[in-house]
C-alpha cells in the first residue's frame, strides 16, 4: 500500500497527503507542504508533473497527489525538459537535494537552465547526503563533519561549498534564481512566496526558475532540529547568502 | 512504390518518421552522426515552413533536440517515453556504455522507445571502424539488473528503415525499450531501398503522465520497491512479459538449409557476406545453408536445435568479435554440432573468399 492511501485527519491541501516518512524536524515535510498549498492556490493540481530526485525524498509523490516520474540520479532537468516540450500544457517541477543536483546532476541543471527551459526546479540544499546516511555533498560547509569528512570538509582536500544560484546566475536564459530558507516562520513565509512565484513564471511561460531551499538535517548532522535550524541560520546563511540572483 | 538511395543511417530516421516518431534527443558521435543531422534537417525544414505558413511534412514530430550527453539524451527519452510519446535516440558503442544506467530504468518502468547502436569498434575508445563488440551489452543486459531489450539486427538499409518502424511497434506493444544493434558499415553504407509497408500499430497508453487531471489515482512512472513484496511482484510481472516476448517474436531467416549438413550463422554485415560465401560453396556442391537471427533477443535458439538435431553437423560462426553470438549459437546447438567459429575484429570485415575458406575447411 502507498503512504498516499492514508486519509490525513484534518484539512490539508488537496495536493498534499501528509504523513511523511521524514525525520522528526526535517525540512521536506515543511516544503513537501508548501509546495502542496501553492498548487492547490494556482489551481495546477490537475496539471502538475512532478520529478522525484534520488535522495530523502525519492518518494515524494507518495505525499504530493499529482502525476509524476522518479527518475535516475541526478537526470531530473533532463526527464524534465522532454516531458516540457513534449507537454507543453502541463506544469513540470523538479524537487532535487544537493547530492542529485550539484553533484551528480550538475551537467544536466547548468544545461537545462542554459537552454531555458520551462520547467521550475525547486533545490533542497542541507550540505549533506541524507538518504545515504550523511556523506559530504557538494555543499557541505568548511569543516562541516560528515561520516566522509570525519574531521570536517578541508578545502585543500575537497573543495569549496558549491553555490548553485551564483553559479547558475553567470548565464543568460534563467528568468528567476533565489536562495531562501525554512529556519523559521518568516523564511518559511519567504520560501512559499518564492516558490509561488517561480510556478507563475511557468505558467505565464517566462522562462526557467529554480528556488533553492536551505534545509536541514537533524539526523546525520547529528543536532536536535532546533538546533539544526540554528545551524542553517547561523551557519549555513553565511556560505549561502540569502537573496534574489535573478528576477527578470 | 519509387526506389530511394541513402546512408543506413538516413534510412532508420526514414522510417522513424515514417513511424510517427516525435521526438528525437541525441548526442553526436561517429559513426551514427547522420542520425541525429538527418533528424535536425528534417525538424527545422519543418519550422520554416511553419514559418511560411505551410503545413508541416511531420507534424507528429515535434521535439529534437542535441542534448549535452548521451546520459541528458537517454533520460530525455524517459520524459517523451513516460509521457507517452513515440521517442528515440542513436549512439554508437561508447556512447551506448553511457546511456546504459537511464536503459536500466527505462526496462525497469516498462516504457517503451527505440535506441538505436552502431556498433564500431571498442573496448575503450576503440575505432571509429565497424565491429560487433556490444552484442552481450545489448541481449544480456548492460545496465544493472535483470532486464531485456528487444533487439533487432539488420543487415541492409532497406531493413534499417523496416525495422524500425517493426521496433516501435513492438516496443509499444510490449512496453518495452528496444534496440537496433547493427554496425558501422550499414550505418554508413548507401544503397535503394523502398518505403517499407508496415503498419503503424497505436496503442492506449492509460500508464502515461499526463497531469492527474479527473483521475482518482495518480499515474506515477516509478521503480523503486523498498519491500520484497512489492519487488517480487513487479519483476515477476516483467518476467512473465519476457516469456511472452520470447514466444511471439522470434525472428529469424534462413537460405538453402534444406539439405544442408553445414549452417553458417552471423547478423548484420557479416550475414550479407557469409550468404554470398553460401552461393559460393553451393557452386562447388557443398552442401551448406545460411540462419540470420533478426530478433538478437528473444533469440531463435529452437532453431538451431531443430536445425542440428537430425540435419546440420558443423556450424561455423562469423562475427566481428571474439565471440559474443557464438554463446547463444552454442546454447541453442547444446553440442548436437560441432561449432567452428572465425573472428574478424578490429575494423575489417569478411570476404566472401575469407569465409568460403571455413567453409571448405568445415566440408
Amino acid at each position: 500500500m502507498r503512504v498516499s492511501a492514508l486519509i490525513p485527519k484534518y484539512p490539508e491541501p488537496q495536493a498534499y497527503l501528509g504523513r511523511t516518512h521524514y525525520c522528526p524536524g526535517c525540512g521536506h515535510s515543511t516544503l513537501h507542504k508548501i509546495l502542496g498549498e501553492i498548487i492547490d492556490k494556482l489551481g495546477i493540481r490537475k496539471k502538475v508533473i512532478l520529478i522525484e530526485p534520488i535522495g530523502c525524498s525519492v518518494i515524494a509523490l507518495n505525499y504530493l497527489k499529482v502525476d509524476g516520474i522518479q527518475g535516475p540520479h541526478g537526470r531530473a532537468p533532463a526527464i524534465a525538459t522532454a516531458v516540457k516540450r513534449l507537454r507543453p500544457q502541463n506544469i513540470v517541477i523538479t524537487y532535487q537535494g544537493d547530492g542529485d543536483l550539484a553533484a551528480i546532476g550538475t551537467n544536466e541543471i547548468i544545461h537545462a537552465a542554459n537552454r531555458g527551459e520551462m520547467f521550475t526546479t525547486i533545490f533542497v540544499n542541507n550540505a549533506v547526503y541524507g538518504m545515504t546516511g550523511g556523506q559530504m555533498a557538494p555543499t557541505t560547509l568548511l569543516g562541516q563533519k560528515s561520516t566522509t569528512t570525519p574531521g570536517g570538509r578541508v578545502a585543500e582536500y575537497c573543495g569549496y561549498p558549491l553555490r548553485v544560484c551564483e553559479l547558475l546566475n553567470t548565464l543568460d536564459a534563467p528568468v528567476y534564481l533565489e536562495r531562501v530558507s525554512l529556519f523559521d516562520l518568516e523564511h518559511i513565509s519567504r520560501t512559499k512566496a518564492a516558490i509561488r512565484k517561480a510556478l507563475i513564471n511557468q505558467i505565464e511561460k517566462r522562462g526557467f526558475s529554480l528556488v533553492e531551499v536551505l534545509s536541514n538535517c537533524p539526523t546525520n548532522w547529528k543536532m536536535s532540529p532546533q538546533q539544526s535550524w540554528n545551524f542553517v541560520k547561523q551557519e549555513m546563511t553565511k556560505a549561502f547568502p540569502l537573496g534574489v540572483f535573478r528576477d527578470k | 512504390m519509387s526506389k530511394l538511395y541513402m546512408k543506413g543511417n538516413e534510412a532508420i530516421v526514414e522510417g522513424a518518421l515514417k513511424a510517427g516518431v516525435e521526438g528525437f534527443l541525441g548526442y553526436p558521435i561517429t559513426p551514427a552522426s547522420e542520425i541525429i543531422e538527418t533528424f535536425a534537417q528534417r525538424y527545422f525544414a519543418d519550422r520554416e515552413r511553419e514559418k511560411r505558413g505551410e503545413k508541416p511534412l511531420y507534424p507528429k514530430f515535434r521535439l529534437f533536440l542535441q542534448m549535452e550527453s548521451e546520459i541528458a539524451s537517454i533520460n530525455a527519452v524517459m520524459g517523451g517515453a513516460s509521457v507517452g510519446c513515440r521517442v528515440m535516440t542513436a549512439s554508437s558503442s561508447p556512447g551506448i556504455s553511457l546511456k546504459q544506467e537511464g536503459i536500466s530504468y527505462l526496462a525497469a518502468c516498462e516504457l517503451p522507445c527505440v535506441i538505436v547502436n552502431i556498433m564500431r569498434g571498442g573496448p575503450g575508445l576503440g575505432s571509429i571502424q565497424p565491429e560487433q563488440g556490444d552484442y552481450f551489452q545489448a541481449v544480456k543486459g548492460g545496465g544493472h539488473g535483470d532486464y531485456k531489450l528487444i533487439v533487432l539486427a539488420p543487415n541492409s538499409v532497406q531493413e534499417m528503415a523496416e525495422h524500425t518502424m517493426l521496433l516501435f511497434n513492438l516496443t509499444d506493444k510490449y512496453r518495452n525499450p528496444g534496440m537496433i544493434l547493427t554496425d558501422g558499415y550499414l550505418g554508413q553504407m548507401k544503397e535503394s531501398m523502398e518505403f517499407p509497408d508496415i503498419p503503424i500499430e497505436k496503442y492506449e497508453k492509460p500508464w502515461a503522465v499526463t497531469g492527474i487531471g479527473n483521475r482518482e489515482t495518480q499515474n506515477i512512472i516509478e521503480s523503486l520497491f523498498l519491500a520484497p513484496e512489492p519487488m517480487i511482484e513487479a519483476k515477476t510481472k516483467l518476467w512473465q512479459k519476457y516469456k511472452k516476448i520470447e514466444s511471439n517474436e522470434v525472428r529469424y531467416e534462413i537460405y538453402k538449409v534444406e539439405d544442408a549438413k553445414i549452417l553458417v550463422t552471423a547478423y548484420g554485415t557479416p550475414s550479407r557476406i557469409a550468404k554470398a560465401a553460401v552461393d559460393l560453396a553451393r557452386e562447388k556442391g557443398v552442401r551448406v545453408g545460411l540462419l540470420r537471427p533478426i530478433t538478437l533477443w528473444p533469440f531463435p535458439y529452437k532453431i538451431y536445435a531443430d536445425l542440428t538435431t537430425h540435419q546440420i553437423d558443423k556450424v561455423l560462426v562469423v562475427e566481428m568479435s571474439f565471440g559474443q553470438l557464438l554463446e547463444d549459437v552454442k546454447l541453442g546447438v547444446e553440442g548436437r554440432a560441432e561449432v567452428r567459429f572465425y573472428a574478424v575484429y578490429g575494423g575489417i570485415v569478411p570476404t566472401e573468399k575469407d569465409i568460403l575458406e571455413k567453409i571448405m575447411e568445415l566440408e
